[in-house]
């Protein structure tokens, strides 16, 4: 089992949960795991084209999963992927 | 739906925003949450990382800092109630940009700036459906409302 971090804002979806535990291969199975478990979080991270919204930024272990192999980084029973927004605006 | 806020801590975000001009300033609310209501207890500013080209029209924290800001938060038994930002020569109300990157749960307390002087705030929070903000009111605490 790896161990999934969210963000306060999106706790909520989450039985208000600040870690969740997921049986995945990879970044992108945890992601269709956990939005499977949590419906109602799936719009939040991904847009109406099933693409992740670009505030969402995947660490594992603290490393940007960009820096490595994007959704098919594969996660190991101790991994930590942390789910953290980027957050902006402006007029 | 309201968010409460000492006067001295909206002084401390329209100084903020006035220090910024002409370029956007942003940061977070610290503060506690509850069923009850929201309150904000201390601000923590922070960098814009915006392309600074566009730093006059955007901001953007790194999300480093919002994940050490998350955990320092837990440790002292605060949350992070919400984001505040300035609208150089604009009014404090959300536009498309800030829609497409918000967030629900986020109080948003954006603030006005007008050569270079903070004219109001107001705060808002995304609706479940992501397609529009609702302005929550702002109480301020230990003070006058004079600076609102």
């Amino acid at each position: 089992m790896s161990v999934l971090r969210m963000p306060t804002p999106l706790r909520s979806y989450v039985d208000d949960q600040k870690e969740i535990e997921i049986n995945a291969a990879s970044v992108s199975e945890a992601l269709q795991e956990l939005t499977g478990r949590y419906p109602q979080l799936k719009r939040h991270l991904f847009d109406d084209s099933n693409q992740l919204r670009p505030f969402v930024n995947l660490f594992l272990n603290g490393e940007d999963v960009r820096n490595l192999q994007g959704a098919d980084t594969p996660l190991t029973e101790s991994d930590i992927l942390m789910i953290v927004p980027s957050i902006a605006g402006g007029w | 739906m309201t968010l409460e806020i000492p006067s001295d801590v909206l002084r401390q975000i329209h100084a903020h925003g006035e220090a910024s001009y002409p370029l956007e300033g942003a940061g977070l609310l610290l503060g506690r949450a509850s069923p009850a209501g929201r309150k904000v207890l201390e601000l923590l500013p922070l960098a814009n990382d915006f392309e600074p080209d566009q730093r006059h029209r955007r901001y953007r924290l790194d999300p480093l800092d919002l994940m050490q800001a998350e955990d320092e938060a837990d440790e002292r038994g605060l949350d992070i109630v919400g984001i505040f930002h300035s609208h150089p020569d604009h009014p404090p109300e959300p536009s498309d940009y800030d829609l497409e990157w918000s967030l629900p749960f986020y109080s948003y307390v954006i603030t006005s700036v007008y050569t270079g002087k903070a004219e109001g705030s107001r705060s808002w929070r995304l609706e479940q459906d992501r397609r529009v903000f609702q302005e929550e009111e702002i109480i301020l605490t230990e003070g006058s409302k004079e600076n609102q």
